[in-house]
């Protein structure tokens, strides 16, 4: 084992990435990187640094500008026996290789009857916060989530960005990974000797009793924040990270809500159509009698990300979450 | 390898009539059925090979007009001919080894009886009874693709592959003239090239992209488009199968001695339909028909055996009986494919097991077993 993996270290989400990526490359020879800049420059926000020089141009692979042709050609490599991890630069570029994510990546298998497997990861940060440009700031989690063929999972802080990428990597289906890009830097302390927990398995984040907050990605810190400030009023919020948007992972969500009796789900992406959307749907059929209110939804409006002047009022804060607490505590 | 543009410039070429042999056009055997010299691409089969691909184009034909009939019959939902291409598909068919690996469309019925895939497979997915089917490893052939020109960039990462594992193989993309106006036909091209990937891009130009003409796809003939991206095109008559066998059997070997990608354009025509949704008669006329009529490449190929004596009569009609019993055997085998059991459509959708996956299988079985009678 490397000395980057044989002892606890402070590590920011995006190192986290890194080390879980260069012990990918390092545990099987099979493993590729792809993606625009990820060689040099080691991505736009570094997740890649120092891996093309550690394990080379063949396998950490600069490629052409243009999305399909990096999802395409990640197709004919996995047929071929390799396991590409490619890295669409931003949520926003992605839409160029959907059709290929969507209508070959996600059917080959099924369209082989099994004789194939597609074990390609898609990397895309995603999210807002950082004040970028058009196209930079996107959540299009549902539009993949949506597509059967596909597992579709999304990190919220470091350690789980360590373990979840060698745990995607490691998957025989295609797995679109999710990134929180204002969250890259933020930091945690990781054992890489400790039992990982598994991928496709939400997670009891904080402990409460009086309502329970679902988020995922970038919000689970916002939920977090929220819960701390709601205790400091007298109410006891129990925050789940969902972790996993395809398969969806709700029956922690189901026993929280059977104890609490009111659920906030809290995401970046709009509320029309959203991840809230599909959890509402279950825990209204599963806890239906456990229900002291509505399930309430936190998200953006139905309106294209707006100029970064305005993404503070636009994304999910800490004070529209509690303000849906108290609505759920209105009825 | 030197790729002829004399006197192909731009508007002349664009507007040059459809099939003459010229200099940007390799050809081997006239539609008369005799063979010519070209500097660049030459062949030298025996007797029996020439028979060979003779056979091959007739009962390919064959299984295509089988096909047909058995969309007309009700017993495929859709077929998609390839009457005309034969020798496109079985000269680039013929050409490949073992080891290369082909990637093609929804319309290489040739080039699949020449990798040798059982062409009751081709039938399922127009039936409806599965969306591909067979392995693609079994034979190194690809499952069919609908969506035009996706298959050139499974292609090309193919061939990374097979670069990075160092194999001596090559791969073949097939692709039609209007999937030339697609994105990903062009990144296949610009990732291709910049990797130098041991991969053929063979385009059969059928003329038409449903009814769309050349004409709304582009201004420049297709195998000039290599120029800019870096590698080699040909233009090969495609009706030829000699030629197409020369060229692609040579643009596989440059690939997989590390010469990097070449774009072959195998100008030729699709005689019937798009597909047999489609109803030509509404977009072209029979002149155009009759011209490419012919130039027929079966008839032409029989012309050469007669003439050299290289086949008599009873190998000719050994043929047509070989072709009948192999449409015969494709009818049978077609019309007892079993339609699949509809809890079936839960399986292979994941590697690994799938909660939702699980439970809407559970569900739905649950619900289709309550009536009687059910699957």
């Amino acid at each position: 084992m490397s000395d980057s993996t044989s002892k606890t270290q402070q590590i920011s989400l995006g190192k986290g990435l890194n080390l879980g990526l260069r012990r990918a490359l390092e545990d099987d020879p099979k493993v590729l990187l792809m993606g625009e800049d990820i060689g040099k420059l080691g991505g736009v926000f570094r997740v890649t640094d120092g891996l093309q020089k550690d394990f080379g141009d063949s396998r950490v692979i600069d490629t052409p500008l243009a999305e399909s042709g990096i999802v395409g050609t990640a197709v004919g490599l996995a047929l071929s026996g390799y396991r590409p991890v490619v890295e669409i630069q931003f949520d926003g570029f992605v839409y160029p290789a959907f059709d290929q994510i969507v209508t070959q990546v996600a059917k080959m298998r099924a369209r082989a009857l099994g004789k194939v497997s597609m074990p390609i990861v898609i990397r895309i940060p995603f999210g807002g916060g950082i004040g970028a440009v058009e196209h930079h700031s996107e959540s299009p989690e549902a539009y993949f989530a949506m597509t059967a063929g596909l597992r579709v999972v999304a990190a919220s802080n470091p350690v789980d960005a360590y373990w979840m990428i060698q745990q995607a990597i490691a998957s025989d289906d295609p797995v679109v990974f999710f990134e929180p890009k204002r969250r890259y830097w933020d930091k945690a302390e990781l054992d890489p000797t400790a039992t990982p927990y598994p991928l496709y398995a939400s997670r009891v984040v904080r402990e409460g009793t009086d309502a329970t907050l679902v988020a995922y990605g970038p919000m689970v810190k916002t939920c977090l924040e929220a819960a701390a400030a709601a205790a400091e009023e007298g109410r006891s919020l129990e925050v789940i990270d969902l972790r996993t948007l395809s398969p969806l992972d709700l029956e922690p969500v189901y026993a929280s809500v059977r104890k609490t009796g009111r659920l906030i789900t809290v995401h970046e992406a709009s509320v029309f159509m959203g991840m809230g959307a599909e959890v509402a749907a279950k825990v209204t059929e599963k806890c239906f009698y456990s229900l002291e209110a509505p399930v309430l939804r936190v998200g953006a409006p139905h309106t294209p990300y707006p100029p970064s002047r305005v993404e503070e009022e636009f994304l999910p804060d800490l004070d529209r979450v509690l303000d849906a607490v108290d609505r759920a505590f209105a009825y | 390898m030197v790729t002829s543009r004399k006197g192909a410039g731009g508007k002349t070429a664009a507007k040059k009539k459809a099939g003459a042999a010229g200099p940007d056009l390799v050809q081997l055997l006239t539609p008369e059925g005799d063979l010519v010299e070209h500097p660049d691409y030459s062949i030298d089969l025996t007797p029996e090979e020439y028979r060979g691909l003779y056979r091959d184009m007739v009962l390919v034909r064959r299984i295509d007009a089988e096909g047909t009939a058995l969309q007309r019959q009700g017993q495929l939902g859709l077929w998609a001919p390839l009457l005309g291409q034969e020798a496109a598909q079985v000269g680039s068919g013929r050409a490949q080894t073992a080891e290369d690996f082909a990637f093609p469309t929804y319309r290489e019925h040739g080039v699949a009886w020449c990798r040798d895939v059982d062409p009751v497979n081709l039938l399922g997915m127009f039936r409806g009874v599965n969306n591909g089917g067979w392995d693609p490893n079994e034979k190194n052939f690809a499952l069919y693709t609908i969506v035009i020109g996706s298959q050139t960039l499974h292609a090309t990462g193919y061939a990374m592959g097979m670069q990075r594992d160092g194999r001596e193989a090559a791969v073949i993309a097939y692709f039609g003239d209007g999937a030339s106006s697609q994105g990903d036909v062009n990144e296949a091209f610009v990732f291709a090239s910049v990797n130098n990937a041991p991969v053929v891009f063979f385009c059969q130009n059928n003329q038409w992209a449903i009814s769309e003409p050349n004409e709304r796809q582009f201004r420049v003939p297709l195998y000039q488009r290599a120029a800019g991206f870096g590698f080699p095109g040909v233009r090969v008559d495609g009706n030829d199968v000699l030629a197409c066998l020369a060229v692609t059997k040579a643009a596989l070997e440059r690939a997989r001695t590390g010469n990097g990608p070449m774009l072959v354009e195998a100008f030729t025509y699709r005689m019937g339909a798009h597909t047999t949704s489609d109803d030509p008669t509404r977009y072209r006329d029979s002149d155009e028909l009759e011209e490419w009529k012919a130039k027929d490449p079966i008839l032409r190929m029989r012309a050469f055996l007669e003439k050299n004596k290289y086949a008599d009569e009873a190998f000719f009609k050994d043929v047509d009986t070989e072709a009948d019993t192999v449409a015969a055997d494709i009818r049978e085998r077609c019309v007892s494919m079993p339609d699949p059991k509809p809890i079936s459509i839960f399986d292979h959708v994941y590697a690994e097991p799938h909660p939702l996956m699980d439970e809407e299988r559970a569900e739905y079985g649950a619900y289709w077993e309550s009536f009687e009678g059910a699957h």
